[in-house]
């Protein structure tokens, strides 16, 4: 699909590696789960009553002014490695990729905006952005929602809140995610201490692309699991004056604890995650990720200044397998996107010198 | 040992007791019908029977919540279990009564929904959601002790409760 090619050509707006605290947060992101009155959830509904949630949906969502230009993509129709570009930009989920049954997504231009259609509920509302902001995210999302309920009756009850499929949801059917980049605390050997906080303070720790996946890169993705009881602004709250803040203290201090005690350690893992980036001829999509971590946190720390950070964050995205095939503008079986990924970036590191 | 009951000192003193009373250890002697009398030991005949009872209902509790089914999309309870999905809005009421300890668990204890109302639902889901909240602030407060702070908090319920 045509706007599926020229989303794989650009980083996203999400990823641009600006916005507050974002040498350690790569992105926040907030959805809302909703479920349109008067029909059953999907489990329950055939396929006549999924083609018009999705109708209904579709439409309402392409003719109201959400603030941006809107793209829509059929995700039944699209070809495998089209839905496969959209999970690797977080645009949509595995499952939503993976289902069956009419369904899509609505993406705005700069992919800060995403709604998913006949996911798991009938419509999820989800907006992104790069570095740690969710207050504005919050404010965004918000009026969306309030535009939607404008047009849409939305599932709701008067003790449970917002209806959905998965009870786990119910309530505020908000899900608060922050992507952050760890490195330090792994290294010295402390996530383990961050995990547990988190796990105590109910918030889930996943990996980079959420439920279910291993951190990798030395990326976690930390959200609140708990949706019911509070409201959406307390639970943002909590993110933002005591749990991000802190996790990013500390990485912080791990990262100066680093750079003090353990100076030669540090340059020498950095420069030789260039190195190898520099010279390989194959790469797994994981030690890339592992590679472009360290490189991330040396361009951070200011011991590698000839990469600009922008390169970093682009190729994140361009080296995962589904947007290396669209560049390469054919498919490749494991062996070959290794060969092609050391390749490309051998490339895009070259043109910084 | 031979000791008659200390309550109504007629029969012998079939059940001794160590009780702890303000720091102080104290023995009680007592003859079983006075021990029954003040609940310190059960009949034991009404034992078994509540046990009994309590089996059959626990029983019949969990054949209820077999049986629960949604008339509007079909779904059953038992189903539910197994695929963690809900079928449609209403299974919320339908299963209502063995969901909400699901809910509760999986929520930090809360099953009352506080924050964003749909624009059209109007003033009594506002109104019972403020009662929620004030309610929390309440219990917060009287746990760190302000209770200026709840005596004012509990004026605010009163004056919300319908007259």
């Amino acid at each position: 699909m045509k706007i599926i090619d020229d989303i794989a050509k650009r980083t996203g707006a999400w990823l641009s590696g600006a916005g507050p605290m974002s040498d350690i947060v790569i992105s926040s992101r907030i959805r809302l789960a909703r479920n349109l009155t008067g029909f059953p959830f999907l489990t329950k509904s055939d396929s006549s009553q999924r083609n018009e949630i999705y109708r209904l949906l579709y439409d309402r969502v392409m003719h109201t002014d959400l603030g941006c230009k809107i793209l829509f993509v059929d995700i039944e129709d699209a070809p495998d490695l089209d839905r496969q570009v959209l999970v690797e930009r977080h645009l949509i989920s595995r499952q939503h990729a993976e289902g069956e049954g009419s369904r899509g997504v609505a993406v705005s231009e700069q992919e800060t905006l995403a709604l998913m259609i006949n996911e798991e509920d009938h419509l999820r509302i989800q907006v992104l952005g790069s570095g740690f902001l969710l207050e504005p995210l919050w404010e965004q999302i918000d009026k969306l929602d309030d535009i939607l309920q404008q047009q849409l009756d939305f599932a709701f009850h008067e003790q449970y809140g917002f209806l959905t499929a998965c009870p786990t949801n119910v309530g505020t059917g908000i899900r608060v995610s922050v992507m952050l980049h760890l490195p330090a605390l792994k290294l010295a050997g402390e996530l383990e201490k961050v995990s547990r906080a988190a796990k105590n303070m109910r918030l889930a720790v996943r990996g980079l692309h959420g439920e279910g996946t291993e951190a990798t890169g030395d990326f976690y993705q930390i959200s609140n699991q708990t949706t019911l009881g509070k409201s959406e602004k307390d639970i943002i709250a909590e993110f933002c004056t005591i749990v991000i803040p802190k996790i990013v203290d500390y990485e912080r201090m791990a990262r100066q604890a680093l750079l003090k005690e353990r100076t030669t350690a540090l340059d020498d893992k950095i420069w030789r995650a260039y190195g190898t980036l520099e010279h390989a001829r194959t790469l797994s999509t994981e030690e890339t990720l592992y590679l472009l971590s360290h490189l991330r946190m040396g361009i951070h720390l200011g011991r590698l200044e000839s990469i600009p950070l922008q390169t970093i964050n682009d190729l994140f995205i361009k080296a995962q397998p589904a947007h290396l095939q669209k560049i390469r503008g054919m498919r490749l079986d494991g062996e070959e996107r290794s060969v092609f990924r050391a390749d490309y970036i051998r490339g895009r590191l070259a043109e910084t010198n | 040992m031979n000791i008659t009951c200390q309550v109504c000192s007629k029969a012998m003193a079939t059940v001794h007791l160590t009780d702890l009373m303000g720091g102080e250890k104290q023995e009680r002697h007592l003859c079983s019908e006075c021990a029954e009398d003040e609940g310190v030991i059960m009949k034991p005949k009404a034992q078994l029977n509540e046990m009994l009872q309590k089996f059959v209902m626990q029983k019949s509790m969990a054949q209820e919540l077999a049986d629960l089914t949604c008339d509007q999309c079909g779904l059953s309870f038992v189903e539910f279990r197994r695929h963690g999905l809900l079928g449609c809005p209403h299974d919320y009421d339908a299963f209502k009564k063995a969901l909400e300890p699901l809910i509760e668990r999986s929520h930090e204890d809360s099953v009352q929904h506080v924050g964003k109302i749909p624009v059209r639902a109007g003033e009594r889901v506002r109104a019972r959601q403020t009662l929620a909240r004030l309610k929390r602030e309440l219990k917060q407060a009287l746990q760190e002790e302000k209770y200026e702070k709840a005596a004012g908090l509990r004026d605010e319920i009163e004056n919300l409760k319908p007259s």
